[in-house]
């Protein structure tokens, strides 16, 4: 399986913090890499280093065999890299369409990615012309999504897209996201629910303290319950 | 495929016409107050004029403040120069300007309040480049940078033009009033007022209807989500800012007609009225920058009739008001 995306040795420093510390991590083509870790392990600044929302100090970032570290947020997006950001940052005065017009920035909204967007948030359809502020926190979630999706990109960095949601919206999101990840999408996904993690994860990265301590297959982790407590402090079980 | 949720109910959007109502009830209540209606009406015209020339000027630096975070000190000098370039302009044409054809008087001056949006904005592109560039991100050298600017720009156009105060007459067609039974509104007046609310329409059209404008809506929220779609948010910077220079130098071309005369501070007064309604309107909201204006300028008109002595404080009480009722503006855009 190629890489379609390669970290070597990337630190990051936010004002006097140095929060990666020489990250090595790869992200195979056409599957799901979790990245796992306690809160404050560097997960978000990982993505963020990713897209070149913080520079990075040192090391080596490549997509697709390209180095991206030294270019611009909008330069990697460009490169076929969609974002959702842990906030979601849906545009709230915006309605729900003036958001994903912006985010299909090649051309109009194509019908057929919109049908296929509206089967998983049909919620989308019904709310097209509110403004994406009015929404709940789960449509906005969706809307999010669908931002990142509405054409097709390479690598999707999502950022711990079941945070703050209602246990049915988080199930249905996991089916949303597998449905993305049928079709073949190469995902990077920041997650501390566990549950969600082993459902749709097939390779997991576990960060701490802005390095990288653990690589492997995600049903590996998911069967051995002691790793889990080493490297999370907490069981799947106890998750559940 | 699962609903997400599809069936939770939306809560209704509010439609907030609270802000849009204030001006409509000041005026009204002025009526009783100031027991002419010939009066109230002269006044109220007055200050629609008065509220979109101010508009014109305010509305580029609501758009820098809240899409650029950026604290530009320096905007009165885009107003001055703009008034500057008009004279110059105008002077070769000054049998034109006296003519009594609106038309002619408008065929000169349309050229040169052109002309002075055109280097106001070129002037705004500098300005960007060679001091706001470097002091991204940082208030406290943005204040003084743009001051510093400002002190520059204006220090210059004394050493260019004297200290003088240059005269700048109403062409003969705008001058006097339409009179309407015992009503005298002026010509210019209602010029001022067609002007600032095609330029509000335009504006609103952009934002509302075009990408473009979505972007510098979007901008205002959320600068980094607007790059990390792939948007270069910094040439969209470096374009409203220059089109806020541009609408500053318009509207120093109108404010010297209206007051027909010219000279190098001209703007120092006007700064202040404009970052009030900047702040009232809420940064980066060119809705609540339109309410703003026409709500200073009422202030200004009717409380320098009815009460002079507070004229000089009024607008800082307004201020102080509007802050108290909706503390980030009459409608909040960004949450900076």
């Amino acid at each position: 399986m190629t890489d379609l995306l390669k970290l070597s040795s990337v630190h990051t420093h936010i004002g006097r913090y140095h929060i990666l510390q020489g990250i090595d991590l790869a992200v195979p083509q056409g599957q799901v890499t979790m990245l796992l870790g306690r809160n404050g392990a560097g997960k978000t600044t990982t993505l963020r280093t990713i897209m070149g929302l913080w520079q990075a100090s040192s090391g080596e970032i490549s997509l697709a065999g390209m180095r991206i570290e030294s270019r611009a947020t909008p330069d990697i997006a460009r490169l076929g890299v969609g974002y959702v950001p842990e906030s979601m940052a849906v545009f709230s005065d915006l309605t729900v369409k003036e958001n994903l017009v912006l985010a299909a920035r090649d051309g109009p909204l194509d019908d057929t990615q919109l049908d296929w967007i509206f089967g998983f948030f049909p919620a989308l359809r019904r709310f097209w012309l509110s403004r994406a502020g009015s929404l709940s926190g789960g449509q906005k979630q969706m809307l999010s999504i669908a931002r990142a999706i509405i054409e097709p990109r390479k690598l999707l960095l999502i950022d711990e897209p079941t945070k703050g949601l209602a246990p049915a919206i988080v199930m249905a999101l996991i089916e949303c996201l597998k449905e993305i990840k049928r079709k073949g999408a190469t995902i990077l996904l920041v997650e501390q629910n566990f549950f969600a993690a082993r459902e749709l994860g097939d390779n997991v990265l576990v960060m701490d303290n802005g390095t990288i301590v653990h690589r492997g297959e995600m049903a590996a982790l998911a069967a051995d319950v002691p790793l889990q407590e080493r490297l999370l402090g907490l069981s799947l079980e106890a998750h559940q | 495929m699962t609903d997400l949720a599809a069936n939770d109910p939306l809560p209704k959007p509010k439609r907030d016409i609270a802000p849009v109502l204030l001006p409509i009830a000041l005026a009204l209540l002025m009526i009783p107050l100031i027991g002419s209606t010939s009066s109230w009406l002269t006044l109220t015209a007055a200050s629609l004029a008065m509220g979109m020339m101010i508009f014109i000027m305010a509305s580029g630096l609501t758009l820098v403040f809240g899409l650029m975070d950026v604290l530009n000190f320096g905007h009165g000098a885009f107003i001055a120069v703009g008034a500057y370039v008009a004279t110059l302009v105008l002077a070769p044409f000054a049998a034109s300007i006296q003519a009594d054809s609106l038309w002619i008087n408008l065929a000169v001056l349309a050229p040169a309040a052109l002309l002075s949006m055109a280097v106001s904005g070129a002037l705004g592109l500098i300005v960007e480049r060679v001091l706001i560039l470097p002091v991204y991100g940082q208030h406290l050298k943005q204040i003084l940078m743009t001051t510093g600017g400002l002190i520059v720009a204006e220090q210059t156009l004394y050493a260019l033009w004297g200290p003088q105060i240059i005269p700048m007459p109403l062409p003969a067609s705008l001058r006097g009033s339409f009179i309407l039974g015992d009503v005298a509104i002026a010509k210019y007046r209602v010029l001022a007022m067609l002007i600032g609310l095609a330029v509000f329409i335009a504006i609103q059209l952009v934002l509302n209807r075009t990408k473009l404008g979505l972007l510098i809506r979007a901008g205002v929220e959320n600068r980094e989500m607007v790059e990390a779609l792939g948007y270069r948010i910094r040439r969209l910077f470096l374009g409203v800012f220059m089109t806020g220079s541009a609408l500053a130098g318009l509207g120093g071309v109108m404010w010297a007609l209206y007051r027909e005369q010219v000279h190098a501070s001209m703007s120092d007064d006007l700064t202040v009225l404009i970052f009030i309604v900047v702040i009232i309107g809420g940064l980066g909201s060119i809705g609540g920058c339109f309410i703003g204006a026409i709500l200073v300028a009422m202030v200004a008109n009717y409380g320098g009739f009815l009460v002079p002595k507070l004229a000089l404080v009024s607008n800082i009480l307004l201020m102080v008001a509007i802050l108290m009722w909706r503390p980030r503006g009459l409608y909040a855009v960004t949450s900076r």
